[in-house]
């Protein structure tokens, strides 16, 4: 199985996963405007990883979305269903013109993603904590059938201070599930504050390392490193990895930046046109 | 665990049953694997593990990523069951059967051991006579409440055969062979054990046989106890309840908490369609110290009780 934009990305992956990021993000903060819903500020720390994902490093067939080779995307922080929304739709899952539906009555594109209403997704999200044990089982299928398939799963930062994510991080260590790789959006904000006011997460590479995982840390913007860390085969490592993408909430649009008003904030007329004159 | 009596002679612990069948259907099917969290003794499921140390997924004790971990290995295409103590499955993991099983209505079996009252001594903590409550109102989640080992062995068989969410509560405590004849299970659907129009007793699990005792000694006074076994209570098979209603006296006995089981199942039916004279037995919530035995006997969740009950409820008719 190979991604759709396979013949494109040979050319340049990093500019065809930069201008899929820069899509998204206004895709979804126009769909977080008109539902005047969402969680923005996240929807754009994850933007980035999302578009290397699916436009770089995923074996997804949109045509066949359950496919048993598949790669698996989990996306634990379900929140963030605009940036999550958008790339399925860029990604060929459904088509674009759903976004305009997002959280209207009876719409297929909850709040949370529902894997019975929409193709793409893996398991339902919402609340924090659930991704990557989920994900873990998963990866243990893979790992039971010598499957080829890579299991990928996006936690918020916040979230962790879950603590079955630590009884699932225990179990990927312990059975060295090298077909998992964890990424962390570590925007350093949780829904009203920084998480290191809140329930510290520092120094969080040493808890993966303690815990049996390989762990890499990147500048979550930097598509070209993403793009790096995500697509390098797991082959042989012996460890689940665990990417700690270093990023900012609201990244992209000044007013927006490493700002917990936008955690689920929503613009109004006049932030979303300045938005959109900066997310160019 | 337990110091319980010992059980009459050819009574079954059911978990035999559970492990003898997930063993028969594992030697089937590929699917099949088992996910427990440290339960591996307490689910008799020692020679699994002897036979498929591949196929078992030890999490340690952790409740939340062992139903986690089960969905997961259905995405994966498996054909898990997850068995755990029936107490720390459900209060522990409620979260994970809710979002990860019920609303993502993924093909995981969790099996919940050793469920009500079977732990007696060890307290309420150990105790699982709430789990039906939580369980039956999330949607796609089957509930099954098996009544001796002919039954438990057809829905462990009844649960790998149907793509969805299954949960199936299974006791340590013995219980009789009913010894029906040409019995069929089915989910979804009611079994009358024992025909009778003057009241009906609908009981399910461990409290079936002692339904059925109740129904003998009120015989012996000339009155007709219809027994209902409810096994599955989601979904629940209304057009039963509405036909026992109609003795004009419903008795409901289960080994579960008397608010929100299969007591309070059947009465949101009665009470929405057909309200007649109900008596709802079980446990009043948290219980004393006491053996299983004991906190039954004490409780009046036994044949003398039962008729009691229904002698009392007949006097409302």
């Amino acid at each position: 199985m190979t991604f759709p934009a396979s013949a494109e990305l040979r050319n340049d992956p990093v500019a065809l996963i930069r201008d899929k990021a820069l899509w998204i993000r206004r895709r979804s903060f126009q769909m977080v405007y008109e539902a005047q819903l969402g969680h923005p500020g996240g929807d754009f720390s994850a933007a980035d990883v999302l578009a290397t994902l699916y436009f770089g490093v995923l074996r997804h067939d949109p045509a066949d979305p359950r496919n048993p080779a598949r790669d698996r995307f989990v996306m634990s922080k379900g929140h963030c269903t605009g940036a999550f929304y958008a790339v399925l739709a860029a990604a060929g899952f459904f088509p674009e013109a759903d976004l305009s539906t997002y959280m209207q009555p009876l719409s297929k594109l909850n709040g949370h993603p529902n894997r019975n209403y929409l193709p793409g997704v893996e398991t339902n999200t919402g609340p924090l904590g659930h991704g990557l044990p989920v994900s873990v089982g998963i990866a243990i299928a893979g790992q039971i059938d010598k499957a080829d398939y890579r299991t990928f799963v996006l936690t918020g930062d916040g979230e962790l201070q879950e603590g079955s994510n630590w009884e699932a991080a225990l179990t990927a260590g312990h059975r060295k599930l090298e077909n998992l790789t964890l990424i962390i959006d570590r925007n350093r904000l949780q829904q009203g504050a920084r998480t290191e006011e809140t329930a510290s997460l520092d120094p969080l590479d040493d808890k993966w390392r303690a815990f049996g995982w390989h762990v890499e840390m990147v500048d979550g913007h930097d598509h070209r490193a993403l793009y790096e860390v995500l697509s390098a085969s797991p082959k042989g490592r012996g460890k689940p990895l665990c990417v700690i993408a270093n990023t900012f909430k609201g990244k992209g649009v000044s007013f927006m930046h490493d700002n917990v008003a936008w955690h689920h904030g929503v613009p109004n007329q006049e932030q979303y046109e300045q938005a959109m004159r900066e997310l160019v | 665990m337990s110091a319980a009596a010992p059980a009459p002679a050819g009574w079954h612990d059911c978990r035999d049953t559970f492990s003898r069948t997930v063993e028969a259907l594992a030697e089937a099917d590929p699917r099949i694997v088992t996910v427990v969290s440290d339960s591996v003794g307490s689910s008799k499921l020692v020679n699994f593990r002897k036979r498929w140390p591949e196929r078992m997924v030890n999490v340690g004790i952790a409740e939340q990523t062992v139903v986690a971990v089960g969905a997961g290995l259905a995405n994966g295409g498996k054909i898990p069951f997850v068995s755990a103590a029936a107490c720390f499955l459900t209060a522990r993991a409620m979260e994970q059967i809710k979002a990860d099983v019920a609303y993502t209505n993924v093909n995981v079996k969790l099996i919940g051991q050793s469920s009500g009252i079977a732990y007696g001594e060890l307290g309420p903590t150990h105790h699982s006579i709430e789990d039906m409550a939580w369980l039956r109102l999330l949607n796609n989640l089957t509930l099954i409440v098996p009544s001796d080992p002919w039954e438990t062995e057809q829905a462990i068989r009844a649960a790998a055969a149907l793509d969805g969410p299954v949960f199936i509560r299974v006791s340590r405590m013995p219980v009789p062979d009913l010894k029906r004849s040409n019995a069929k299970f089915e989910i979804g659907r009611a079994e009358t054990l024992r025909e009778g129009n003057d009241l009906a007793i609908i009981a399910n699990g461990v409290m079936v046989h002692r339904a059925l005792a109740a129904a003998e000694a009120l015989a012996a006074d000339g009155i007709a106890a219809r027994v209902v076994n409810m096994s599955t209570v989601n979904p629940l098979d209304e057009a039963t309840i509405l036909e026992a209603a109609k003795t004009g006296a419903v008795v409901t006995v289960e080994e579960h908490s008397v608010r929100g089981g299969l007591g309070g199942a059947v009465a949101e039916v009665l009470a929405t369609h057909d309200p007649v004279p109900m008596r709802i037995l079980g446990f009043p919530g948290f219980l004393p110290t006491g053996s299983a035995d004991w906190l039954l006997e004490h409780f009046h969740l036994n044949a003398a009780g039962i008729a009691d009950a229904a002698r009392q409820l007949l006097a409302r008719k």
